[in-house]
């Protein structure tokens, strides 16, 4: 897959099939070879606009095609913080 | 405090006006995130994992209430009711938007605050001593240099587009608070011979990759003549500093491959032939910074007062006052340390309602000023001991009351993995993990002044080198490993600490610290020999052998 930060508010998202991006790993397209995500990365660093430090990713396919982050940097960046934080009142 | 005239306020609103125009030429597309990057870094704007990151400067660590209330402003209005305190006397948010930066950086500007040059290869916030001012034998208040060169090297062209980035530290005691041997220049201010102020100058420290203890390039520096001298140093690091190689710009790489002395020479060179340019500090100018520090009205106090006598029968604030609670240069007033590493919390975190609560107690009992210390912790530096009592019972409401300042609970971390974009392994859960295993007060009191640094990679911003025990996150085949090193210390006697042996996985890590402490504890040869001190004594060997023996 092909993963980045959005421009404007730096969330995590993910380029899609439909040539877009979307915050949910689900979403995201998975290439299988080496000129395929080339490919991707291309398209996706030409949207400069909507999306800022693309690049390639590790995933997880797991039963039933469900799409799992590839290594513990893209599970904190699509799960989020493994700590405990301060309490915040809502 | 430090008062900003018209030129700084002008200064810091033109800033805003010209981000604001940056940012809004990003989202419509007009800049690249190219042409953009060199912007927002150099407005403390980074991207990290999860969002952007906003990095805020706190001059020589001082702020008073109202704008600590701003930094509390920004973290609720903009971010997730938060922020981190770092070991630069900086204050960073995590999940700001792009968008919403401008009207943060607004905020801040109302009272006097910035993000200017906190990142980007230029020289950053010039840190100091958090007790600055009101430190027992101090020589003088150092901030006042501090400013002095924050004055002259903000927006200075010809430090802008440095090869790396440069930090200068300076401490006026002979503690050094500042960690000013790890620092790229350490300025240490006493008085000579002839009772002139000046600078003893320290070049070439600093941790990362490749770490140094600075070294002594000039024994005594005037006062006058600092602004100059530093610059010389800077200049012949603008030319002779590498730019072909990021892991080789640093000036510490610059003074170790040419060696000190041919280093020296060359700034010598460059000082003499620089001449007079307008840089020797005037008697008067150095006056009117330092006529900008206002300084409280302190009271005629008792060293005893009674409060302080009854309060003494509450072991639970015995013990607060032993571990938080510093002399003062005045005989009635302390200075109070509030530790920001509660049990099971990230590090150097303070919520939104935190910092609000910290402001309302600095004008209640510190005459409205707070400072930051590089262990991330806060400190309210003019606290009348009468208040003592009254404070403890304050703080510990709003969770600010930890019993462990310079214990083994009391850990410098970076945010590492959870949210840094550099980082190859979690630093906070490991910290969380030792808050909880050391959890006790009275073993942590047994165990004694025990500083525990976490870095979550080589780049080193949890300072591991230089931890009593240092632990560094590396990655192995994916997974997650721990380097451990002890016996470092980032004090007036600085030095690296030595590694005990191979990375440890990350489950490990809270065990194996807890044997490296159990082994202090049998081998010290009086309660009072620190652990670092221990380390020194015997080298690495027992503890390598406590720890691997069974690994």
């Amino acid at each position: 897959m092909v993963t980045a930060n959005r421009t404007w508010d730096g969330v995590v998202i993910y380029r899609t099939a439909q040539q877009g991006w979307s915050a949910n790993l689900s979403d995201a397209v998975i290439v299988r070879t080496s000129d395929e995500a080339r490919t991707l990365l291309g398209e996706a660093t030409a949207d400069d606009v909507g999306a800022i430090g693309p690049y390639i990713a590790p995933v997880e396919l797991k039963d039933g095609g469900e799409i799992k982050p590839g290594n513990l940097r893209e599970h904190i960046r699509s799960e989020g913080l493994t700590i405990d934080l301060l309490p915040v009142p809502a | 405090m430090y008062a900003y005239d018209e030129l700084d306020r002008t200064l810091i609103n033109e800033r805003v006006s010209e981000f604001r125009d940056q940012v809004k030429r990003r989202l419509s597309g007009e800049l690249t995130e190219d042409e953009f990057k060199m912007l927002r870094l150099q407005n403390g704007v980074y991207l990290q994992l999860h969002a952007y990151m906003f990095r805020v400067a706190i001059p020589y660590g001082t702020l008073s209430s109202k704008q600590l209330r701003a930094l509390a402003r920004v973290g609720r209005r903009y971010d997730r009711g938060y922020g981190h305190f770092t070991t630069r006397q900086n204050i960073q948010f995590n999940w700001i938007k792009l968008a919403e930066l401008p009207d943060a950086l607004a905020d801040l500007a109302e009272v006097g605050i910035h993000a200017m040059q906190t990142s980007g290869n230029n020289m950053r916030n010039v840190t100091s001593d958090q007790w600055a001012g009101v430190a027992p034998g101090e020589v003088e208040d150092p901030r006042i240099w501090s400013e002095i060169l924050r004055q002259h090297t903000t927006l200075h062209p010809e430090f802008s587009f440095l090869p790396r980035k440069f930090k200068i530290a300076i401490t006026a005691s002979e503690h050094d608070r500042a960690a000013i041997k790890v620092h790229d220049i350490g300025l240490r201010l006493y008085k000579n011979a002839e009772g002139e102020t000046g600078f003893e100058v320290l070049v070439g420290g600093g941790l990362g990759r490749t770490p140094f203890i600075g070294k002594t390039i000039k024994p005594f520096v005037h006062g006058r003549d600092i602004l100059s001298y530093v610059e010389a140093i800077l200049r012949v690091y603008n030319q002779y500093g590498r730019r072909d190689n990021i892991y080789k710009a640093r000036i510490k790489i610059l003074v170790h491959e040419l060696g000190i002395e041919k280093f020296a020479r060359e700034v010598d060179d460059e000082w003499k032939q620089m001449g007079d340019v307008g840089l020797t500090l005037d008697h008067s100018v150095i006056e009117e910074v330092r006529s900008r520090f206002s300084y409280p009205a302190y009271e005629k106090l008792p060293h005893m007062p009674d409060e302080l006598k009854q309060a003494a029968h509450d072991p639970l604030f015995e013990r607060w006052r032993r571990n938080s609670v510093f002399p003062h240069k005045v005989q009635g007033y302390s200075i109070v340390t509030l530790s920001l590493k509660p049990v099971g919390a990230p590090p150097g975190d303070a919520t939104s309602d935190q910092m609000d609560a910290v402001a309302d107690l600095a004008d209640r009992y510190s005459f409205g000023e707070i400072r930051v210390g590089h262990e991330q912790n806060l400190c309210l530096p003019h606290v009348a001991k009468r208040d003592l009592p009254q404070l403890w019972k304050a703080l510990d409401r709003i969770g600010l009351a930890t019993p462990n300042v310079n214990l083994v609970t009391d850990i410098i971390a970076c945010p590492g993995l959870d949210y840094c974009s550099l980082a190859n392994a979690r630093s906070i859960p490991i910290a969380q993990e030792l808050t909880r295993r050391f959890a006790n007060h009275d073993t942590a009191e047994l165990i004694g002044r025990l500083h525990i640094n976490i870095s979550g990679c080589i780049n080193a911003c949890g300072h591991h080198h230089v931890g009593h025990i240092g632990i560094l996150g590396v990655e192995k085949n994916g997974e997650e490993y721990y380097q451990i090193t002890i016996g470092g210390r980032a004090d007036e006697g600085a030095q690296m600490g030595t590694l005990i042996g191979p990375a440890i996985p990350y489950a490990e890590v809270a065990d194996v610290i807890e044997d490296i402490v159990e082994a202090y504890l049998a081998l010290r040869d009086r309660p009072e020999e620190l652990f670092v001190d221990a380390v020194k004594r015997l080298g690495v060997e027992p503890f390598k052998e406590r720890v691997y023996a069974t690994r």
